[in-house]
């Protein structure tokens, strides 16, 4: 278990920055997820963590100790890479007990714990198997076994899922946060999949663009998203952004109006705007109700599309000013395609964003 | 249409194999005329060249002409000269051109682009025209030098290796070998610890068959055809290699009966070579740890 800050961290390659000033502090034994589009810099970032990138710039120090200049053998981190990565030429065995015995560890006690690992990893039977001889979710557990048997105080996973079929990768996520809790230790996490973040973070960073958008506890993130693209990336379907325009103001609420929507007064949450400015509502699928009938406080448009998913529906509707809205609903509401919804909201659950 | 697929594929297949027998044919002639040839008298050999007979071990067929090619020749002398100087240019050479290629590769140092430019530039040099300035370098430097005695190159082992140790086709093959191995497998290593060197030991070389395989072919045939540098540096038998033992065979009537048989043998520790490594290419195809 370790502690991990960084502290305005930068990366630059010639004159292109890629990471412009990162601060995260990451506690003991916590489970953080850099999450963002590709090229937002999260892998990157994980690997100046792990040493394999140089650092332009900041300090990055691991249970108080700044490794900037340090080797990757000698920052305590074991790291498990989007292609398994592991040695195709040893037996499972040999792959987990790799670590160990480069440094020296006898080969009894290597055995001792490549068996632990392997327990714990219900890989037992395969560590005389050469990696051709494995699946990709074998592979993986190999690659998740060499870094638990050598006890690192920090580990990073360069979406480690992301070659893995969909079944497969919400067993291994599960498996992974079982691990987690089993070990206690602290895990950096990198991923494009906002379900993965959501499903195992205890701390979600966004990226974009070499910067971080907002940190936090996932159900924080998704409830009071900090700026518009946090918002969009977070929660699936995408939130709706539909333009309004500001008519009124009060202390805590704004109104807000359009030429589809009948004012209605929204929680400003502490951010300030004027009469008459260009915002967009942010509400997010789930938050959308439709109608069979007209509705106060609500969006008129037609069902252009039903997607049933089983345990719910998401549907898109298209407004009278051709925008396209996305909801989802029960798998017992019935709509049509070609019907017209009125589509309704409650205004706590809507966030506003300044253009 | 299933039949007249499958009699497609029959008929492509048999064509397929039509050329390749005529390409082995045009290749194995020389060696079966060669081999056949050996076993023949001179006079015999000569009137056979006008007919399918050259390739036929038929006439009056003998080992004579191997006798008769040993008493003229040291060729045991000459087959341990040639195997030892190329085995241990061969071996040599895989080790620091793998090295170097490593370096090349995999660490980061200034002006790496343009050693490597340079090095692989020095491919289209022809042997001919640094023969003379090498020559001049071996015969002007020392080897070794301890308590004033003085080892010089000339005439001797070491002057027909080490010029040869390192060479641009050789690290060429390794750096393109080894930058299409994934680093990912390299990063995974050094998070787990490894040095450089375990890291060129325990992952790149077991990972590096092939391309040993063919680095090792290639480096011994040009060892091993080596004829106008140790002419130019060898004036004694003892460190002479086996082309250059071929001279011993042309002088006023040319037994070429005799010298077939010496061509046999010494094409032996080619084939011998080369079957035993394309054996270790097959099985050195390691399957990849990547996802693939």
């Amino acid at each position: 278990m370790a502690h991990v800050n960084l502290s305005s961290i930068q990366k630059s390659y010639g004159s292109a920055n890629v990471i412009k000033g990162v601060d995260i502090e990451i506690n003991d034994g916590e489970f953080v997820v850099f999450v963002g589009p590709s090229g937002c810099g999260k892998s990157t970032l994980l690997r100046m963590i792990a040493g394999l990138e140089t650092i332009s710039g900041g300090e990055l120090s691991i249970d108080g100790n700044v490794v900037n200049n340090l080797e990757p053998k000698d920052r305590g981190i074991a790291m498990v890479f989007q292609s398994y990565a592991i040695f195709p030429h040893m037996t499972v065995g040999e792959n987990v007990g790799f670590g160990l015995k480069i440094s020296g560890v006898d080969a009894k006690e290597t055995e001792q714990r490549v068996n632990e690992a392997a327990e714990i990893l219900k890989m037992k039977h395969l560590l005389h198997r050469r990696p051709s001889q494995l699946s990709g979710g074998q592979r993986q557990r190999v690659a998740i076994g060499r870094a638990i048997v050598r006890h690192p105080k920090v580990f990073l996973f360069d979406e480690p899922l992301s070659n893995l079929d969909a079944s497969l990768r919400m067993d291994m996520r599960m498996e992974i946060a079982k691990l987690h809790k089993q070990l206690g230790a602290t895990m950096i996490y990198v991923t494009h999949d906002q379900v993965e973040a959501m499903t195992l973070a205890d701390k979600i960073v966004v990226l974009k663009d070499g910067l971080v958008q907002q940190v936090g506890a996932p159900m924080e993130l998704f409830h009071n998203p900090a700026n518009r693209f946090v918002a969009s990336f977070l929660g699936s379907p995408s939130m709706n952004f539909i333009p309004v325009q500001v008519a009124d103001v009060k202390d805590d609420a704004v109104l807000v109006e359009s030429d589809e929507l009948s004012p209605v007064w929204i929680p400003s949450r502490g951010k300030s705007y004027t009469k008459g400015q260009n915002v967009e509502l942010g509400i997010r699928p789930q938050y959308i109700e439709p109608h069979h009938e007209r509705h106060a406080n609500s969006f008129s448009g037609h069902i252009v599309l039903t997607e049933r998913l089983g345990t719910e529906t998401v549907l898109e509707i298209k407004l009278l000013n051709g925008q396209s809205v996305i909801a989802c609903v029960s798998q017992d509401e019935v709509f049509d395609i070609g019907e017209e919804a009125s589509l309704s909201f409650d205004p706590e659950r809507v966030h506003i964003f300044a253009e | 249409m299933a039949t007249l697929a499958g009699d497609n594929y029959r008929l492509r297949l048999a064509l397929r194999y039509a050329v390749l027998i005529l390409i082995a044919i045009i290749f194995i002639f020389p060696l079966i005329f060669m081999i056949v040839s050996s076993l023949k008298p001179d006079v015999q050999l000569l009137q056979d060249t006008s007919s399918l007979r050259a390739f036929l071990p038929v006439g009056d067929i003998s080992f004579d002409n191997y006798k008769n090619a040993s008493e003229r020749a040291p060729i045991g002398l000459f087959m341990f000269n040639s195997v030892l100087v190329t085995g241990i240019t061969v071996l040599l050479s895989l080790f620091f051109c793998s090295l170097a290629a490593f370096s090349f590769t995999f660490l980061s140092w200034r002006g790496r682009e343009v050693q490597l430019s340079i090095i692989i530039a020095t491919l289209i040099i022809p042997f001919e025209t640094i023969a003379i300035p090498m020559l001049l370098l071996v015969s002007k430097l020392p080897w070794l030098s301890m308590g004033g005695v003085e080892w010089g190159w000339l005439n001797s082992y070491h002057v027909q290796i080490i010029p040869f140790i390192a060479d641009g086709l050789t690290i060429f093959l390794f750096v393109q070998y080894f930058k299409d191995l994934p680093k990912e497998l390299i990063e995974a290593a050094r998070v787990e610890g490894a040095s450089w060197w375990q890291i060129y030991r325990s992952i790149i070389i077991p990972l590096s068959g092939p391309v040993i395989a063919t680095a090792a072919i290639l480096k011994f045939l040009a060892m091993y055809n080596q004829y106008l540098w140790p002419i130019m540096v060898t004036q004694e038998e003892q460190y002479r290699p086996v082309l250059v033992g071929l001279q011993y065979f042309f002088q006023l009537n040319t037994a070429w009966g005799e010298v077939m048989a010496y061509l046999t043998l010494i094409t032996l520790p080619v084939l011998a070579f080369y079957l035993v490594l394309q054996r270790s290419f097959i099985a050195s195809i390691a399957s990849t740890g990547v996802k693939g």
